[in-house]
């Protein structure tokens, strides 16, 4: 240390000392900035997509669940949906009932007018395109994945058809595809968001009760909704951060 | 001193075999990992890149409505002006991009039935209060809606008399309960123009707790089966409405 102070030098022994210290923390400085940096963004602009629906504008028509299977080829069978609607009738007692007859494609049978029965709505449902998406985390290939645009997709050539996103889904948005022998789900549209397209279900809704938007984009009909009504999702207690947004929701829809 | 050389002469043979096997089946699993793994996993995350272009490039099938504006302008003219200003072209002609695609060679569907119409506007609980809706079974049984209705313009010929054409639940709820008898308009006075302009102009609604007294006071004059009560002993400061709901009234 005197020596130092007295040359105004450092000599071989502090230079060498110096760089045990420093070069380990550059590196590490140079690793962590490479893996930090944001993935490429597309046109400049980083979309992440969303939905909303207004739950009291839902007349449970069934023409999104209809168009759903049009557009992207879903099996026509009952049991096979990307969307559906789901129609909840709760008693003066606090029952429940929820019924969704081959996803409210083909309309819904009228009840009978009772004194009992307090209120009776619509929900539509589809993939929920959570920010902490469970069925991407269970996935043993890396066969479904988040899009640099926050979308949920399937590979479907890549998919062994194990079926454990299914399982790991906690909304149900999934099924097994009968025909490719893959799990298959709502990719809010990909191959026309992509296009500047809106998704089906939202073009062809009557009422409008589906609203598609970017959340990074200032003026986008998703932040408008978010700003205007109360919003809620579903199942928030499960932390998967859903990314489908309700306006007006009961607490009685699960 | 440190001769590499002369330390692997130490090491046994058949260590040196095992090393040989292991390094030949490392070599095996790197290789099979080149063949087997897509060139375009893990460019963008734990997945294949190029399942984004596959799946981009599936083909579309709703056009969307500013695709038909380009052709049939007049139509989307008439619609924008009617009730079915917010309705996709496509919602009830099915998806159009092959009848765009064939220059309008390709037929698209033009639904003609009652059924049709009724996915949206037949009476359903839980359709919300004030959306078109009508009795399937007493509406002009077996005419087809088109008859009467323009879909492109769908206001009816005449405006509706009854209020239940569009507040079907509200009518249903008070068809079973005491209030049964009651007219809308004893309650609620609604101006002509709100069957042509519902939202414009809305119908009024009672006020004061002294509107359900004109029936339900000690002392009105009324019939006798109406339940009573003491106006200035009952309810506190609450009106009516706030704890009995008018169109299926519970006493108990």
């Amino acid at each position: 240390m005197k020596e130092k102070t007295k040359n105004n030098k450092l000599n071989r022994r502090e230079v060498l000392k110096k760089l045990g210290k420093y070069l380990p923390s550059a590196g590490l400085l140079w690793i962590a900035s490479s893996k930090l940096a944001l993935p490429a963004e597309e046109n400049g602009k980083k979309h992440n997509y969303g939905m909303g629906v207004y739950i009291k504008r839902c007349i449970g028509c069934g023409r999104c669940a209809n168009a759903c299977k049009e557009e992207n080829n879903v099996p026509r069978d009952p049991f096979f949906y990307r969307t559906w609607i789901e129609r909840y009738a709760v008693n003066m007692d606090g029952e429940v009932s929820v019924q969704s007859p081959n996803g409210g494609i083909d309309g819904f049978s009228p009840m009978e007018a009772t004194r009992t029965l307090l209120k009776s709505f619509f929900v539509p449902k589809l993939c929920n395109h959570c920010d902490n998406p469970p069925c991407v985390q269970v996935c043993p290939v890396g066969a479904t994945f988040k899009s640099p645009e926050g979308v949920i997709l399937v590979d479907e050539k890549y998919c062994i058809g194990c079926r454990y996103c299914i399982q790991a889904c906690p909304y149900g948005a999934r099924y097994f595809h009968p025909e490719k022998k893959v799990a298959d789900k709502c990719t809010f549209c990909y191959h026309r968001i992509t296009k500047g397209l809106r998704p089906a279900c939202v073009e062809v809704c009557p009422t409008n009760a589906r609203v598609f938007g970017d959340l990074h984009t200032l003026s986008s009909p998703l932040l408008r909704f978010k700003r205007m009504n109360d919003i809620h999702v579903l199942k928030p207690d499960l932390n998967t951060e859903p990314k489908v947004y309700y306006a007006n929701m009961d607490g009685v829809v699960r | 001193m440190f001769n590499p050389l002369k330390i692997f002469k130490t090491i046994p043979e058949q260590i040196i075999r095992l090393l040989l096997i292991f390094a030949g089946v490392i070599a095996a699993l790197i290789i099979a990992r080149h063949l087997f793994i897509p060139a375009s996993f893990g460019k963008l995350g734990h997945y294949r890149a190029d399942a984004l272009d596959e799946i981009k490039s599936l083909p579309v099938q709703y056009a969307g409505r500013d695709q038909c504006a380009e052709c049939h302008e007049d139509k989307i003219a008439i619609l924008n002006s009617s009730y079915h200003k917010g309705l996709s072209c496509e919602a009830c002609h099915g998806p159009g991009v092959k009848h765009v695609a064939a220059g309008g060679d390709y037929e698209l569907l033009m639904p003609v039935k009652r059924e049709f119409c009724h996915k949206c506007h037949a009476f359903l609980e839980a359709r919300p209060t004030g959306f078109p809706q009508i009795d399937t079974i007493t509406h002009n049984p077996n005419k087809p809606c088109i008859k009467c209705h323009n879909p492109h313009n769908p206001t009816p010929p005449s405006p509706p008399s009854e209020c239940g054409v569009c507040h079907r639940s509200i009518e249903s709820m008070k068809s079973v309960s005491p209030h049964n008898s009651l007219q809308c308009t004893t309650c609620h006075a609604a101006p002509r123009e709100h069957k042509l302009n519902p939202r414009k102009y809305l119908p009024s609604k009672p006020s004061a707790r002294e509107f359900c007294g004109k029936c339900h006071t000690k002392n009105a004059v009324a019939s006798k089966e109406i339940p009573r009560i003491d106006m200035d002993k009952h309810g506190n400061t609450y009106v009516c409405w706030e704890c009995h709901y008018p169109h299926s009234p519970q006493a108990e």
